[in-house]
C-alpha cells in the first residue's frame, strides 16, 4: 500500500464525505443541519486542541478567528456570486477566509505568545472581543444588524471532507518531526527550549494552524446558516468550543471529536426541556469537571500500586 | 487633527450647556471617577481571590448581578422600616446585600471550587465558567428572574451640584466616596488585622502557610467572603447608575473589571484600584468622542494589550522569574 495509515483514513473520510453529498437530497433538513453543525464543530474543537491541547496554550480566542474567515469567505460569495458556478469558487473562498484567519493569527499571535497562562488567555480573549467589536462597525459585512443572503453553498460532503482534512493535518503536523517541538512546548517550554526548540517560533505556528482551520470553519459555518451576527461570534463562543476540547481530554484527538459530537447533539436531545437546556448544559459542565476532569473519555489505564 | 476636534465641537449631546475644552475634559473626568470607582471595587475582588487560589474566579461578575437584584428585592421592605429614600435604609440595603452575596461567595467556593483545588488550574478556570453560565441561566428563567431588564428603585434622592458648567451628580459622589471608605476598610483588614496577615501569607505561598498553622480553608473561605461582598456593593452602585437590572448586567462591567485587575498587575490590591480607575476614565473619554464610541469594548482590551506586551506582569505587577 502506497499510503500510510493516516493518510488511508484521509482517503477514507473523504470518499465517505463525497458519497454522503450523493444522497444528501434524501435526508430530512433538520438531521442534515444538525450533521452539519456537528461537522464544523468537529474542526474547530479539533483546531482549538493544536492550540490548547498539544501546544498547552491557553486560547479564548476561537470564536474571533472563526468570525474573520467566515465573514472574509461570506464577502467573497456574495461578490463573486452568480458568475462563477460555486464548486469552483466556494473551496476558494473558504481557502481565502482560512487564510485571512491564519494572517490575523500571526498578527495576534507574535506579540502576545509572549505572555503565559491566564494573562495569554485574558489577551486572546481580547482580541476576539476586538475582531467582533470592528465587524459590529463595518458597514461592509453589514455591521451591527449581520451579513445577509449569504449563497447557501455548505454541503455535507463538504463539510466533513474539511473535517477530514483538518483531523488529517493537524495528526500528521504533531506527529512530525517538527511537531514534536508542540508537545515539548506544552511538556515544558523552558527545557524545550534548552532543547533547541523555538519556542515562540512553535507556539505561533500552532496558534496560525489553528486560526486557518478556524477560519475555515466559519466559512462552512456562514455558508450554512447563511446569516452571520457579531453577536454570534462572542467569547462564549469560543467557550463552547474551550470544553469541548477539556471534555475531550486536552491533546487528545479522538476524544476532542467525540467531546465536539456529544456537545451539539446534546442541546438537540434537551430541546424537549428548553426552559432548562442552558442550565442543564452549565449544571453538566461543572460536574464533568468535578468527576472527570481530565476529560470525558480519558480512562486511567494504569494499574493500582497494591502496598 | 483637525477631524477629531471638529467631532468634540459636534458632542454637544454629551455637555448640555457645552464649553467643550476644559468643562468638557472636568465633566468626563467626573464621570470617569464614579465609572472606575465601581470597576476598582470588582476588580478587587478578582485580584484576591487570584491572590490566595491563583485562578480567575468567572462568577465573581455574577455575584455582583445577584447583589444587584438582592437590592432589588429587599429594598421595599427596608423602605417600610425606614423611610423613603433615608440613608441609613440605604446603608441598610447595602449591608444585607453585602451579608447575602458572602454567604453565596462562600458557598460557591465550599461547593464548586473546594474540590478541585489540587487540580490543574485549567480545570477550576473551567469550572468557574460553568458556575458563571448555571447562575446566569437559572437567574434568565422566568421563575427566577427573569430575563426582561427590571427598573432599579432609587435608594437615595439624586441631587445635581453645579460647578460652572460642570455638573456633579450625587451619585457620582455616592460612588466614589462608597469606594474610597471601602478601600479603606480593605486596606486595614489586609494590612492591620490577624487575618488579614494569614490572608497575605496564604497569597505568599499556601503550603508555608498551612505548616505555620494558618487555617488556609477557612482564609479561601474568607477571601471569597469579602470579595463577593465587595461586588455586591459594587453592583448595588452599578444599579443604581445603570437604567435597569438582568441577569446579564454582570457581564460587561465583569469583564472590564477583570481586565483593570490583569491592567495593574493581578493579585495586587493597589495595583486593581489604579487598573479600575484608569479603565473607568478611558472608557467614558472614548465614549465622549463620537466615531470611538462604537469601539469602547475594543479599546479597554486594546489597551490591555498595549499595556501586557510592554509590561507583561501589568502596571504594578511583578514579574516572576521562573525557576528550573
Amino acid at each position: 500500500m502506497a499510503f500510510s495509515g493516516a493518510k488511508r483514513w484521509l482517503l477514507l473520510g473523504i470518499a465517505l464525505a463525497i458519497l454522503v453529498s450523493y444522497f444528501t437530497p434524501q435526508f430530512n433538513r433538520y438531521y442534515l443541519g444538525v450533521a452539519i453543525d456537528v461537522g464544523i464543530a468537529i474542526i474547530l474543537a479539533t483546531s482549538l486542541n493544536l492550540i490548547n491541547g498539544h501546544t498547552g496554550q491557553f486560547s479564548l480566542g476561537h470564536a474571533g478567528f472563526m468570525a474573520v474567515g467566515g465573514y472574509f469567505s461570506a464577502w467573497i460569495s456574495l461578490q463573486v456570486a452568480g458568475s462563477v458556478p460555486a464548486i469552483w469558487y466556494f473551496p476558494m473562498a473558504l481557502t481565502a477566509g482560512g487564510l485571512l484567519a491564519a494572517g490575523v493569527g500571526l498578527l495576534v499571535g507574535v506579540p502576545s505568545l509572549r505572555l503565559r497562562g491566564d494573562y495569554l488567555a485574558i489577551v486572546t480573549l481580547g482580541f476576539g472581543e476586538i475582531i467582533r467589536v470592528v465587524a459590529q462597525n463595518t458597514d461592509a459585512i453589514g455591521a451591527a444588524s449581520g451579513l445577509k443572503g449569504i449563497p447557501k453553498h455548505t454541503t455535507l460532503g463538504w463539510t466533513f471532507g474539511f473535517a477530514a482534512i483538518t483531523i488529517y493535518a493537524i495528526t500528521a503536523l504533531v506527529n512530525s518531526t517538527y511537531g514534536r517541538g508542540f508537545i515539548a512546548v506544552h511538556d515544558d517550554e523552558i527545557a524545550a527550549e534548552s532543547n533547541g526548540v523555538d519556542t515562540t517560533r512553535t507556539k505561533v505556528t500552532a496558534f496560525v494552524t489553528g486560526a486557518f482551520f478556524a477560519g475555515i470553519a466559519g466559512g462552512l459555518y456562514a455558508h450554512h446558516k447563511q446569516f452571520l451576527s457579531p453577536t454570534g461570534f462572542d467569547w462564549l463562543k469560543s467557550i463552547d468550543i474551550v470544553v469541548m476540547v477539556i471534555l475531550g481530554g486536552m491533546g487528545r484527538t479522538a476524544g476532542v471529536i467525540a467531546a465536539a459530537i456529544l456537545l451539539t447533539l446534546m442541546p438537540e436531545f434537551l430541546r424537549d426541556f428548553s426552559d432548562y437546556r442552558m442550565i442543564l448544559y452549565a449544571l453538566l459542565i461543572i460536574l464533568l469537571m468535578l468527576l472527570r476532569p481530565a476529560g470525558l473519555f480519558a480512562f486511567n489505564i494504569k494499574r493500582r500500586k497494591h502496598s | 487633527m483637525p477631524k477629531l476636534f471638529l467631532s468634540i465641537q459636534s458632542s454637544k449631546l454629551s455637555t448640555p450647556n457645552s464649553q467643550p475644552t476644559v468643562d468638557w475634559f472636568l465633566q468626563q473626568t467626573i464621570n470617569g471617577l464614579g465609572l472606575g470607582a465601581i470597576y476598582a471595587l470588582i476588580a478587587l475582588g478578582y485580584t484576591m481571590v487570584y491572590g490566595v487560589l491563583r485562578f480567575i474566579n468567572f462568577a465573581h461578575s455574577d455575584v455582583l448581578m445577584l447583589g444587584a437584584f438582592t437590592g432589588f428585592y429587599i429594598a421595599p421592605r427596608i423602605e417600610q422600616i425606614f423611610g423613603h429614600q433615608s440613608v441609613l435604609g440605604m446603608i441598610m440595603v447595602f449591608i444585607l446585600a453585602a451579608v447575602v452575596c458572602a454567604c453565596l461567595g462562600m458557598l460557591i467556593e465550599r461547593l464548586a471550587y473546594r474540590p478541585l483545588r489540587n487540580r490543574p488550574k485549567l480545570t477550576v478556570l473551567i469550572t468557574a465558567i460553568g458556575v458563571s453560565l448555571l447562575i446566569e441561566f437559572t437567574a434568565q428563567h422566568e421563575k427566577v428572574f427573569g430575563a426582561a431588564p427590571q427598573p432599579f428603585p432609587s435608594l437615595l434622592k439624586e441631587h445635581s451640584i453645579h460647578l460652572g458648567n460642570v455638573v456633579i451628580s450625587s451619585n457620582d459622589v455616592l460612588m466614589v466616596g462608597v469606594t474610597v471608605f471601602l478601600l479603606a476598610g480593605m486596606w486595614w483588614i489586609v494590612q492591620r488585622t490577624r487575618i488579614g496577615t494569614a490572608m497575605r501569607a496564604v497569597s505568599h505561598n499556601q503550603q508555608a502557610a498551612l505548616l505555620m498553622g494558618v487555617p488556609v480553608n477557612l482564609i479561601i473561605s474568607f477571601t471569597f467572603g469579602l470579595g463577593s461582598a465587595l461586588a455586591a456593593v459594587a453592583g448595588l452602585l452599578y444599579a443604581i447608575k445603570a437604567p435597569g437590572i438582568e441577569p446579564l448586567m454582570g457581564v460587561q462591567p465583569g469583564l472590564r473589571a477583570f481586565v483593570a485587575a490583569v491592567l495593574g498587575g493581578i493579585g495586587n490590591l493597589p495595583g486593581a484600584v489604579l487598573g479600575g480607575v484608569l479603565l473607568g476614565l478611558l472608557e467614558t473619554f472614548a465614549g465622549g468622542i463620537p466615531g470611538l464610541s462604537n469601539y469602547r469594548d475594543a479599546i479597554a482590551f486594546g489597551i490591555l494589550i498595549l499595556i501586557l506586551l510592554v509590561k507583561p506582569a501589568g502596571l504594578l505587577g511583578r514579574a516572576i522569574v521562573e525557576k528550573v
